[in-house]
């Protein structure tokens, strides 16, 4: 059998999701360990095995000085980058900061927000260093994390559709709840990954993987507003667990200036 | 489905008789499949017995828009077609082509039977039997015959509902497809109250089969009264599509104006393609057991609306939603005559309905033929 590759989970500002759903491969954990070579997984073990890595799954944003400096590091070490989750990949829902003025919210949270040391900005771990691919979902789907070492073990491409998640929906057979319920849905804006999981509990999508990688928010967004969704709605569901992901944050800044009805100039026209 | 042969004869039965009908395709072995109410709509799926029919149901259709309502009588078939079509039970979602087992000589293909199952469609619509007409020919009949396609349609039974009634996005009568089934059947029936059903005979398998219940000749009373219905639906189509001249327009219009217009209030979410009883783009997917022992391609629903569908190397072929809505509408209605010689579309009005933001193609096609821009 070739060596097994080593891999590295590392956490930045985050809440664990991410890092479990891997320990909720339950069935399947037992290949995987057999397969790869845990070498650094603090959440799991107390082996802290020295680098170099050859995958690194890479769970949280950015937050702290510290925090960008750490990651530069790990990238050092590690062969492949993998984000795992909408902290890593978009800010996650702690990037509502960015649009706030965070000195503010500091001294309303903290009795001594001297204690606190914290960049202005929730990022991305692509803006700090090259990512070579990223897992979206808060948290992510371990069907996903599965088939991406999976993939990886066999050289092969993983299989992680960019489309909208109204794909998946409409495999499964759920009929959509935009058209007989007049519900809210960004499944048409969302990246698929989750398999339609809300819709199939007739909750319309909330955005958990992302923008998809053509999606077109100014009309969706002016869908809603027209069935009845106030403004302050409409900008709150741009502003989820993705809300520093560019095309969900220029809908939401879009909704907050009350310019919806400007005709669109997202990426995927021509 | 066999050749009727000469005579399409038709005969009058109860409902009483009907039930009666669907045990008898039970008996036979057969899972009857048929329009049924689940998650607030009315979709294809499987039927116990007559009761789990949309019984005085019937559905509101527009752009975008789907309801559930009750209506006066107690209908089997008062509604119109639902958020399902049939290639749900014969293009499936996600299929296993071939599955492959590595051994010291190289990969080595696992033999599997091909899917068996005897099906009965019960209740299916005109429009719905002329889209799977159109699969047939696309997925059948040349040197890429579809195999896990072919076998789940082989020795289908089929069940036909005329349609007494057209829904709001319904334009069948355009396409020539409906409201009154002509081929692709073994039995027809047309509802004209709630004890009086009106069945035509399309295959010797049908003719056999209402051997098994009461039944009598269809009275030319009864047969006028059928007709009378399907010709007040044909001429109360909620949308109408003149198909003359479709297949030069689209292919001289390519740089008109409303393509970016549509553009604009499309969201690429490829909810009409899906719902699209005709469509049948499908992308492969290689899967691998983790430790590379087992090998298999998977087929899975696509459409032309996805950037990655049209990826070759380098980019996207089709990166703009404008190319995108224009290669399925430019498809759909026009050069799929050079490639299939027929229209791809039925008329059965889902793209619109099921768009959730109620993009009509009837009405793009109206635009398309004003002309374009300054
Ligand atoms: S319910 Fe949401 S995800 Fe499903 S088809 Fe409708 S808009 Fe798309
Ligand atoms: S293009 Fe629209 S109306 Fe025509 S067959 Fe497809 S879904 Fe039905
Ligand atoms: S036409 Fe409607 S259903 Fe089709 S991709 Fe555009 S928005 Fe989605």
């Amino acid at each position: 059998m070739p060596k097994r590759p080593r891999v590295a989970v590392w956490k930045f500002a985050s809440c664990d999701g991410c890092q479990l759903s891997l320990l909720d491969c339950e069935d399947e954990l037992l290949a995987v360990a057999e397969a790869v070579e845990i070498a650094y997984f603090p959440e799991a073990s107390r082996a802290f095995g020295k680098g170099p890595y050859d995958v690194s799954l890479v769970e949280g944003s950015i937050t702290t000085p510290h925090d960008a400096e750490r990651i530069r590091e790990v990238r050092r070490s590690s062969k492949v980058l993998v984000t795992i989750g909408a902290c890593a990949t978009s800010g996650g829902i702690q990037a509502l900061k960015n649009f706030r003025n965070v000195r503010e919210l500091i001294a309303t949270v903290y009795a001594r927000p001297e204690y606190i040391d914290t960049l202005t900005t929730s990022t991305p771990i692509r803006d700090h260093v090259p990512v070579d691919l990223e897992l979206r979902g808060c948290p992510i789907n371990k069907n996903q994390l599965l088939e991406l070492l999976n993939a990886t073990l066999n050289g092969r491409r993983p299989n992680l559709p960019s489309h909208a998640v109204c794909l998946e929906c409409k495999q499964r057979g759920i009929p959509c709840l935009m058209v007989t319920q007049a519900i809210p849905c960004l499944g048409p804006v969302t990246h698929a990954g989750c398999g339609a999981l809300c819709p199939a509990f007739a909750r319309g999508c909330f955005g958990c993987y992302g923008p998809s990688d053509a999606p077109n928010t100014v009309p969706l967004a002016q869908h809603f507003r027209s069935t009845g969704v106030d403004s302050g709605t409409v900008e709150r569901l741009f502003l989820g667990f993705n809300a520093n992901a560019e095309p969900f944050r220029t809908q939401a800044l879009r909704m907050s200036l009350g310019a919806e009805a400007k005709p669109s100039t997202s990426k995927g026209e021509s | 489905m066999e050749p009727a042969g000469q005579r399409n004869d038709t005969i009058a039965l109860s409902r009483n008789a009907l039930a009666g009908l669907v045990n008898a395709i039970k008996l036979d072995g057969f899972a009857v499949f048929g329009p049924t109410v689940r998650d607030g709509a009315i979709v294809y799926d499987h039927l116990d017995s007559l009761e789990d029919l949309p019984i005085g149901v019937t559905d509101k259709l527009a752009p975008g828009h789907y309801r559930l309502a009750p209506r006066e009588d107690h209908a089997l078939f008062g509604h119109h077609v639902g958020p399902h079509s049939l290639r749900r039970e014969f293009l499936i979602p996600v299929a296993t082509l071939f599955r492959a087992r590595r051994t010291p000589q190289g990969f080595a293909q696992i033999e599997e039977p091909p899917p068996a199952r005897k099906l009965a469609l019960f209740g299916v619509r005109p429009c719905d039997l002329a889209a799977v007409a159109i699969q047939d020919r696309v997925l059948l009949n040349d040197a890429y015959r579809d195999t896990d396609y072919a076998a789940r349609r082989h020795g289908v039974l089929v069940i036909a509902a005329n349609c007494t009634q057209a829904g709001g996005t319904c334009f069948c009568a355009s396409m020539n497809t409906g409201p009154e089934a002509r081929a692709g059947f073994d039995l027809a029936l047309t509802e004209l109250d709630d004890d009086t059903i009106v069945c035509t005979i399309g295959s010797d398998v049908g003719r056999a089969l209402v051997q098994r219940v009461e039944h009598v000749p269809a009275s030319d009373q009864l047969l006028e009264r059928a007709r009378l219905l399907l010709n007040d639906a044909a001429t109360h189509m909620g949308r109408t599509m003149d198909p003359h001249g479709l297949r030069d327009l689209l292919a001289t219009t390519l740089e008109h104006p409303r393509w970016d217009d549509i553009a604009s209030r499309c969201l690429g979410c490829a909810n009409c393609t899906l719902s699209c009883p005709t469509c049948f783009c499908t992308s492969m997917e290689d899967m691998t057991s983790l430790d590379g022992t087992e090998a298999s391609r998977l087929r899975r629903w696509d459409s032309c609306f996805t950037v990655a569908f049209s990826y070759v190397h380098g980019g996207a072929v089709r990166p703009s939603l404008k190319a995108r809505y224009r290669q399925w509408l430019t498809h759909k209605l026009g050069s799929w005559h050079d490639q299939f010689g027929s229209s791809g579309c039925v008329g059965c009005g889902r793209c619109i309905t099921w768009c959730p933001v109620g993009i009509d193609l009837t009405e793009e096609i109206t635009a398309l033929r004003q002309p374009g821009g300054s």
